[in-house]
């Protein structure tokens, strides 16, 4: 691969992307030599087209689930290995060992602390009504009283549905994660804002990070770790770490220089400068990235109960696998849920002023309890909030004070928990009236009950949708991908990233297609391709109309944009289960969720870009009496071009990730075999395989995207 | 410059030590400065050094000596080098050659303790976006630069809150800057550069984001503090009616060089060049120029011992009403000898030029 990395005219490296700096440096080359880029590509297509009529079906390397080649018999060997004489090697009986050694240590400390029974105790060391209290008091303490409320009752609410045991064992490997990630990735972020070089090593591995869908490093970490919670918690850091570094780097570069020289100039020590002046203005911009780093961490809850993490995850898994929408629904729901309540605790911690409480910015009860504590506080709790503030602020010592004063009851509730069997255990609501017809069995059965109404009534409509989508789009499309012969489809693929992109991405696509066809799942690869292609195409049909509204009028906008917040913030399997309520297991359900996990981020950046074209543009082009179709379709679109390129790139990046996860509802093809090989030992080897597959897929598939954005989005 | 004017600072330079000392100092932005600053590309000019090696000149041989307690304007257009020059005075930049000494210290030469302490005890910068820490009350940002160099906590207190009745923000201790108008932010970063109780001051540009009104209070406030403190103190601005308010001499700018350097009245009569010329075209002279500038010499039997006396160095303005008034000739002294005579059409010449003007 190192090849494309030798200088040329051609477009930005991949790092940069479409960037202002290229287009002032280049300005004239797109005017000198038209590309014809079109009329390459019907030429390919044409060509493609009659050797595929040709050799239809002969040469495709097709290989049966069941039938592994050389490669995967090998791997399954070095398993065998790792298994039998790991234990004896330095690396990974030692190094790796005592890593995962240590994880599954720390999970189970928490686990007996909260979540399973703690020998010899028949429950937990403290119970649910503890726990609610503890974390209540935490959640007061970093974010206010809104999100104590929140994560009160989304608390309950696990209990309620008999899930309060997975439900704790995903926030322990959840928040252990995100520990963790902050505790290495701060120091590095820190590191690379005060040193360029360290910037311009680091950031290129976490780009490659970044590309990976998380199913193609499942295998690896399996063999190295063993599957269990270390496994699950590895798996988690790596993909929850690239946030909190980035962002945390971008925090403290995007420090005024201002201040930093006015600092400077008072003398301040390089120390100095990052305790007191970067890190306490970069603060806001760091939790923003904590928050980033725990709904990542949250949304492989699901993968890794793969590996056999513990949690919320295993039950959607299980419940997806025996196709039970009812069970999946209601620990998805929960998911979902935490997610919210992660999300809000976060993003409200961040949006605090640091240490600028003003006695009464608490609402509602918060001023009650202000009012008639506060009043009363010692002298060097409270002081003066300075002119124009009407109320006087609490000091540190004033906050310290008021959390240590609730810390009691707290306390009491914990001791509490450990003593009375029915606050240590989340008794059983089922007999209770109204709780009833939310406790998990019922709510279980209440949704899929609701759901076979619901398919019965429409499911002649989505039954002939998805029929005729799959008869006349992702049926020919699979098989002009997966019946031409592999030589075929490998120079295709190379013409189309060179037309695309020029020789840079036709070198990595050649890298990625050596890789992929040594790895024996060629055919599956086609068969995945095809369904990352046609999900992004619909997923860009879908985020240009939303797009374009939501540009274009501020209503649109304020409807539509809560929706996409929110979508984001739910882990990507959720998208599973009501695709698989209404149109069953299939490739149709899986690219149905791909659409529905991309399309938020894809209808963003087309948003952003509508609304970026120049009001000064917009306002003449109106002057000139052009009409609306004509304002979208001869200036909007081609002035968004760039955002629309990079809404293409991240949609196909989400999609790939999603449709591969979908191979767990009839999807087939590479994430199959993934999951496969977890559960079949002799398939150990092939769904190795296939994980590097889909990585090198997906880094085709970026840099050829990635190429083309940098040429075409100018 | 009406308060000041009359007071012979610009010859104090070459007696005693000078406040701040600045022989030679070049600066040369971009990666091979020092081998451009030894190859004869220095002596390009900052376009075609530009052009030919990608660095840009900020700053191109430049010398001057500011005396204490004096009020040292710089000026000139936007990208002359001003901001570069002041951050040089105190190495926030390095500079590519050149010698700064502050009360006969050489700080091109000092190790980083030695540049800290400086920074910390001798001079203090004001700059125009203010650069307050955010999350601090405006107490503790003005007790900021006590903190960092390790002092008491109840001293530094004490201190702060003097510096804060000093700059009229009493009252306004426990807000945070976000709370406070841009003048006051100001005043809150002359606040934080005075707390230290420096030898010098520094501005770069402090009153450029504020708007006219509460400039000129802050000008003011620049002038009582001067009075009251004595610091010397180096000026950056690019508005000439300031540097010619504060200044005691002023110091022209341009590309990264001297054109001129000259008290307020001697920039305003004897422009050096072009360049600066037009800069003090709009200046309303009689406002500026005095006596000496104007009067002419004295012919004789012009004048007699009933005709009034005048001080060479007092202002046209000021000067025209007893001119006008005596209609006749009035002699012009500096210290007891009459140097020259001025009458209402040398006092005419001045303002009716003005009036064409505008
Ligand atoms: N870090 C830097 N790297 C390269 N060039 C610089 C750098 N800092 C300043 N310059 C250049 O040096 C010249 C002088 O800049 P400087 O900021 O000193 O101007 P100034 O007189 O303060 O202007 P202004 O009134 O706009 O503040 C400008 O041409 C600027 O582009
Ligand atoms: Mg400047």
């Amino acid at each position: 691969m190192s090849t494309a990395t030798v200088e040329s005219p051609g477009p930005a490296g991949p790092a940069s992307g479409p960037n202002r700096v290229d287009k002032e440096q280049q300005p004239y080359v797109e005017v000198q030599k038209p590309r014809r880029t079109g009329i390459k590509l019907l030429v390919l297509l044409a060509v493609w087209l009659v050797l595929y009529a040709v050799f239809k079906g002969k040469m495709t390397k097709a290989l049966g689930l069941q039938d592994t080649n050389s490669l995967h018999q090998k791997l399954n060997d070095a398993r065998d290995w790792v298994q039998l004489d790991g234990k004896d090697n330095w690396f990974f009986g030692g190094v790796l060992g005592a890593i995962g050694d240590a994880l599954d240590a720390i999970v189970k400390f928490f686990q007996e602390l909260i979540s399973i029974p703690a020998f010899p105790r028949p429950v937990p060391e403290i119970g649910w009504l503890g726990v609610v209290a503890v974390l209540a008091w935490i959640t007061y303490a970093v974010a206010g009283l809104r999100s104590t409320l929140l994560v009160t009752g989304t608390l309950l609410f696990f209990g309620v549905t008999d899930q309060w045991s997975n439900s704790m064992d995903l926030l322990i490997i959840t928040m252990l994660s995100v520990v963790i990630c902050i505790l290495i990735g701060l120091p590095i972020g820190i590191w690379m804002a005060r040193s360029k070089a360290a910037s311009g090593v680091i950031t290129p591995v976490l780009d490659v990070m970044q590309t990976f869908p998380p199913f193609c490093y499942l295998a690896p970490l399996a063999l190295f770790f063993g599957i269990g919670p270390a496994c699950a918690m590895v798996l988690t850091i790596i993909y929850a770490l690239p946030p909190v570094v980035r962002i945390t780097e971008h925090g403290i570069r995007s420090v005024s220089p201002t201040t930093i020289e006015a600092a400077r100039s008072l003398g301040l020590t390089r120390q100095q400068m990052l305790r007191q002046v970067q890190l306490p203005m970069a603060k806001r911009t760091i939790v923003v990235g904590i928050n980033q780093c725990t709904m990542a961490a949250l949304s492989m809850a699901t993968i890794a109960a793969l590996v056999n993490g513990p949690g919320l995850g295993k039950v959607v898994v299980s419940a997806l696998q025996t196709l039970n929408v009812g069970v999946a629904s209601v620990s998805a729901l929960c998911i979902v849920l935490m997610a919210i309540m992660l999300d809000r605790t976060t993003t409200a911690a961040s949006e605090r002023g640091q240490g600028r409480s003003n006695v009464g910015s608490a609402s509602g009860m918060g001023v009650m309890l202000t009012g008639v504590v506060l009043e009363r506080l010692p002298r060097w709790a409270t002081e003066d909030a300075g002119r124009g503030q009407r109320l006087p602020r609490v000091t540190a010592a004033g906050r310290g004070f008021l959390l240590a004063l609730l810390f009691v009851p707290a306390v009491v509730l914990v001791l509490l928990s450990r003593q009375q069997l029915n606050l240590a255990t989340f008794p059983d609501v089922s007999e209770t009236p109204v709780l009833k017809w939310i406790s998990g069995p019922q709510l279980a059965k209440g949704i899929n009950n609701f759901t076979d109404w619901l398919v019965s009534g429409v499911d002649t409509y989505t039954i002939w949708i998805k029929d005729h989508i799959t008869m006349w789009f992702i049926d020919p499309l699979q098989s002009l991908l997966s019946d031409s012969p592999w030589w075929l489809m490998a120079l295709v693929l190379l013409a189309l990233a060179y037309v695309l992109g020029g020789w840079q991405p036709a070198a990595y696509t050649l890298a990625c297609e050596v890789i992929i066809y040594f790895t024996g799942v060629w055919n599956d690869t086609m068969v995945t391709l095809s369904m990352t292609l046609i999900a992004t195409v619909m997923t860009m049909l879908v985020a240009v109309v939303l797009g374009v509204a939501m540009g274009r009028g501020r209503k649109a906008d304020l409807i539509i944009r809560p929706f996409l917040d929110a979508f984001q913030v739910i882990p990507p399997f959720v998208y599973l289960v009501p695709a698989l309520a209404l149109f069953g297991a299939g490739r149709f359900t899986a690219i149905v969720a791909a659409m529905a996990y991309s399309v938020p981020i894809a209808t963003k950046l087309v948003a952003d870009g509508i609304r970026g074209v120049s009001p000064t543009t917009v306002e003449a082009v109106r002057s000139t009496g052009s009409t609306r179709w004509q304002m979208i379709s001869k200036v909007q679109l081609p002035m968004a071009r760039e955002s629309l390129v990079l809404a293409t790139n991240q949609g196909l990046l989400y999609v790939l990730s999603m449709v591969v996860i979908g191979g767990m509802v009839g999807g087939g093809s590479l994430g199959y075999i993934v999951v496969s090989g977890f559960s079949q030992d002799q398939l150990f080897g092939k769904g190795l395989a296939a994980g590097v597959a889909i990585a090198a897929l997906g880094v085709m598939l970026d840099r050829i995207a990635r190429y083309a954005a940098a040429r075409y989005g100018r | 410059m009406t308060l000041t004017a009359d007071q012979p600072t610009s010859d104090t330079s070459t007696s005693g030590e000078a406040a701040v000392h600045v022989s030679g100092l070049w600066k040369i932005f971009g990666p091979k400065a020092d081998a451009i600053m030894k190859s004869d590309d220095a002596q390009l000019s900052r376009k075609d050094l530009q052009e030919k090696t990608g660095h840009v000149v900020g700053i191109r041989d430049v010398s001057f000596d500011v005396a204490p307690g004096e009020v040292f304007v710089v000026m000139g257009l936007s990208g002359s080098g001003k901001s570069t020059l002041v951050r040089l005075l105190t190495r926030l930049i390095e500079p590519t050659a050149g010698v700064v000494k502050l009360y006969g210290e050489d700080i091109t030469a000092m190790g980083d303790k030695a540049l800290l302490d400086t920074r910390r005890r001798r001079v203090s910068m004001v700059f125009q976006h203010f650069g307050l820490l955010p999350h601090r009350k405006v107490i503790d940002n003005i007790a900021f630069g006590l903190e960092v160099r390790g002092e008491a906590k109840g001293g530094r207190r004490n201190r702060a809150q003097e510096m804060v009745d000093l700059v009229g923000l009493s009252g306004y201790e426990n807000n945070f800057p976000d709370q406070l108008s841009g003048g006051m932010q100001q005043r809150v970063g002359l606040a934080r550069a005075l707390a230290s109780d420096p030898d010098i001051l520094m501005f770069d540009e402090p009153f450029s984001a504020l708007d006219p009104l509460i400039r000129r209070d802050m000008q003011n406030e620049v002038i009582r503090l001067h009075h009251e403190v004595g610091k010397t103190m180096v000026f950056i601005t690019h508005d000439l009616a300031e540097a010619l308010k504060l200044g005691d001499r002023i110091l022209i700018m341009r590309d990264g060089e001297i054109i001129q350097i000259g008290t307020p009245d001697e920039v305003v009569a004897a422009p050096a060049d072009e360049y600066v010329r037009d800069f003090v075209s709009d200046v309303p002279k009689s406002h500026v120029l005095t006596l000496k500038w104007v009067m002419r010499a004295e012919q004789p039997g012009e004048v007699d011992a009933s005709s009034p006396v005048l001080q060479a160095g007092q202002i046209v303005r000021d000067a025209a009403r007893v001119v006008i008034d005596h209609h006749g000739p009035c002699r012009v002294v500096d210290g007891d000898k009459v140097v020259g005579v001025v009458d209402e059409e040398d006092i005419l010449r001045v303002v009716v030029a003005e009036e064409g003007l505008q």
